[in-house]
């Protein structure tokens, strides 16, 4: 049984490198090849939202077979949370492995430097690569080189509600941690319902990480960052808001109950991301009054910057796709600015490209409420393959720091003590 | 045997100075004669057995052996080759780990160890007393002992997420009713006590099904005559229940405790989804603790293959003594 698999598989090694082989040949000598002549079925995993967001993307995918007839788009919806060890056992073992994959961008570092996803510079996939926002595009690239078309992207800003802002005397959302921190406060003494909640997630820890100058590694200098003066000082704020501002945390409810309160009007300001919006709309604090919903940046730290993590949706295409041409005629049907309006418009997403923002689109206040926090605050993250890694070891210690079970100092120096294994060659500092 | 004493012994010997070998292959010959049916019928579940237990196992045995990683292994996908860097290592990972050195292992086995016999403790206990309260004549019987295996019906997870959701803090369901009764909102998960504290509880609720029904069969396997005996010797209810049921129980709670402990030690449903991702990792077993290592970022298969080596020794080990000892005390 074994020797058969083995022999299968060398059978398809062999297989798959005589087309590629073929195939470049191919592209060497005639490169213009006609897109109309790619044939073949290939399978799509989508990681949009089931139920609000897959029908846009279904509808895309009939519009790309009609336009290519000899290509057929397999739809499989993976959700989010699975998708990576999914999508990582399925391309190492080469079985029911997909064509093309919507990536988290935070996945991008992981699959590239594995072998996961093809580069996709000087293929079809990348069309009008200088209409795309940078930070978007910043995020597709790894040592070099193009390994994802930007589809969507997203941001951490401060959604407030403006009713009880306005009822706690506050006219504009606070502009630092400090400010965010008293305004929390007022909000409290003044409309009973509390600043914020707290996400003990280490995703929600960034914002306030980068605003003081501070981040979980320095690839260029080999360097753990995490447990210096700048970090505590983010975590200490941290800690801080989570005793002074936030209502109690829940720590394995978290992100649902952070949601419901502020939903309905409990809590008054959320370091939230444009995917929460669709939910706060059902809650009795903002249902049939979207404009109640503020937007404004992340508040910023010592240094006076406001920075959040760019996040968002990339699509790649694996490595051993066995119709590689159709997957790339895929992946830029997908991305082109006429997908990324209808996308836009149907679920509210933010696009990536700059030409995708028309009066329609920018007409939907979460996306007109985005765009300005993107262009301000929103940064890379590091892009590190072991990145997925890191957040173990910060989030545990995170919680340990929240709930007092250690000190900030002592706390992060755990981190980067784990940090330590999990990145050979870095020193801390 | 007796009456031909002298000439099978000599018999014997003089076979065994020849030389032992051929008695030996005489002897599967005529096993084999004569039993060769059976290794047919046993030739299949072998082949299944060897090619998804043995050649795994064999498989994680050497990677615990190396220091093999997700990046460091050999891969070829489509135009993309990476030859295999990893090393061998010998016994270096088990002596990372058992040496403390890693500063995980013996705060993961001391929790595990604490869990395990708690869970155990009270599923056997709480799973016996309610056998023997429905082990008796009474009305709707039927409907309780189908109530009481209701947890055992639902799917693990299904079960874990209510238990999450009656445990949240601001919005679950035991806060409402303590407050109702004027009483303060308590944080059900909120420490890793608390939370240590919840996932032995919602694991005691699951488990406890199996062991009530296991000890019924027991109860009534127990022949009526040795307590009318006993009632008859002027026995105490209690003086009954120790000296006719436990002893009668013997058999069943001995494999329904060893059963347990090997289930309660390799739990990862109640731990991983009742507490999320949000924890201390205080509250992580062994077995979460490895999945952990093989499932988050880039895949480490050396450090989760040791685990689960060590993991399965343990329980090898554990065992071993365990049916030892029960099977002395049964005897004696």
């Amino acid at each position: 049984m074994r020797r058969g698999i083995s022999i299968a598989a060398a059978v398809t090694v062999i297989a798959l490198s005589a087309t590629a082989c073929g195939g470049s040949d191919d592209n060497a000598s005639s490169k213009p090849k006609d897109p109309k002549d790619v044939s073949g079925t290939i399978t799509y995993w989508d990681t949009s939202d089931a139920a609000n967001e897959a029908p846009a993307y279904k509808a895309l995918i009939s519009e790309f077979e009609a336009k290519y007839p000899k290509i057929k788009v397999n739809y499989q919806n993976v959700p989010f949370t699975d998708v990576e060890q999914k999508f990582k056992s399925a391309a190492k073992s080469g079985k029911g492995a997909p064509d093309v994959v919507r990536t988290d961008v935070g996945l991008m570092a992981e699959y590239a430097s594995l072998g996961y996803i093809a580069p996709l510079d000087g293929t079809a996939a990348l069309k009008d690569t200088s209409d795309f926002n940078t930070g978007p595009m910043n995020t597709a690239k790894y040592n070099g080189k193009t390994y994802g078309v930007p589809s969507v992207t997203d941001t951490l800003a401060l959604l407030y509600n403006k009713d009880l802002l306005k009822k706690a005397g506050i006219s504009k959302p606070p502009a630092t941690w400090d400010e965010f921190i008293a305004d929390s406060k007022t909000i409290k003494k003044k409309t009973g319902a509390y600043g914020t909640y707290l996400n003990p997630d280490a995703y929600f820890l960034l914002p306030l990480l980068y605003s003081n100058g501070a981040d979980m590694a320095q690839p260029s200098e080999k360097k753990i960052t995490i447990s210096d003066a700048a970090a505590v000082k983010a975590l200490t704020t941290a800690k801080q808001i989570n005793d002074e501002a936030s209502m109690k945390v829940d720590f394995a409810n978290a992100y649902q109950n952070m949601q419901t309160a502020f939903k309905n009007g409990k809590v008054a300001m959320l370091v939230q991301g444009p995917w929460s919006v669709g939910d706060d709309l059902t809650g009795k604090a903002f249902k049939g009054k979207e404009s109640n919903l503020g937007y404004a940046p992340v508040p910023a730290g010592e240094g006076g910057k406001a920075q959040a993590p760019t996040g968002g949706h990339n699509l790649a295409v694996y490595q051993g796709s066995g119709n590689l041409d159709a997957s790339y005629l895929f992946t830029q049907f997908m991305t082109s600015t006429k997908s990324q309006v209808t996308i836009a418009e149907k679920t509210g997403t933010l696009p990536t490209r700059k030409s995708a923002y028309t009066d329609k689109v920018t007409s939907d206040a979460k996306i007109a409420g985005f765009k300005p926090i993107l262009e301000q605050t929103a940064r890379p993250r590091v892009a590190l393959p072991q990145v997925g890694s890191l957040f173990t070891p910060l989030a545990q210690n995170y919680v340990k720091i929240l709930q007092g079970d250690t000190s900030v100092k002592s706390g992060l120096d755990a981190t980067a003590k784990e940090f330590q294994k999990l990145l050979p060659g870095y020193s801390i500092g | 045997m007796t009456t031909a004493a002298s000439p099978g012994q000599t018999d014997k010997t003089a076979r065994g100075e020849k030389s032992p070998r051929p008695a030996r292959v005489s002897a599967l010959r005529r096993s084999w004669e004569k039993h060769w049916y059976a290794w047919a019928m046993v030739t299949p579940v072998a082949v299944v057995i060897a090619v998804l237990v043995l050649y795994p196992l064999g498989y994680g045995i050497y990677q615990s052996l190396t220091d093999a990683n997700e990046s460091n292994v050999a891969s070829t996908i489509g135009a993309f080759h990476r030859p295999a860097t990893y090393r061998f290592v010998g016994l270096d990972n088990y002596w990372h780990v058992l040496s403390g050195a890693d500063s995980d292992f013996y705060p993961r086995l001391v929790w595990t160890i604490l869990w395990t016999v708690s869970c155990v403790a009270l599923q056997v206990g709480l799973g016996m007393g309610l056998a023997v309260l429905l082990n008796r004549e009474m009305r709707l019987r039927g409907f309780y002992r189908a109530m009481l295996i209701l947890p055992w019906a639902v799917p693990s997870f299904i079960g874990v997420f209510a238990w999450r959701l009656m445990l949240n803090s601001q919005y679950g369901v035991f806060n409402e009713i303590i407050t109702a009764f004027g009483l303060p909102e308590q944080n059900w998960l909120g420490t890793p006590m608390a939370q240590k504290i919840a996932v032995i509880m919602v694991n005691v609720w699951i488990g406890i099904p199996f062991n009530m029904v296991a000890v019924l069969g027991g109860l009534q396997s127990i022949p009526k005559e040795l307590y009318e005996a006993a009632e008859m010797d002027g026995a105490s209810p209690w003086q009954r229940f120790v000296n006719v049921t436990l002893p009668g129980l013997r058999p069943v709670t001995n494999t329904v405790i060893l059963l347990g402990c090997i289930w309660t030690f390799n739990m990862f449903n109640v731990i991983y989804l009742l507490l999320g991702n949000n924890t201390t990792g205080d509250t992580d077993i062994l077995v979460t603790f490895a999945f952990r290592k093989a499932f988050t970022g880039i895949s480490d298969y050396a450090g989760a293959a040791t685990y689960g080596i060590i993991i399965l020794a343990l329980l090898m080990a554990f065992s071993t003594f365990y049916r030892r000892s029960t099977l002395k005390s049964e005897q004696a």
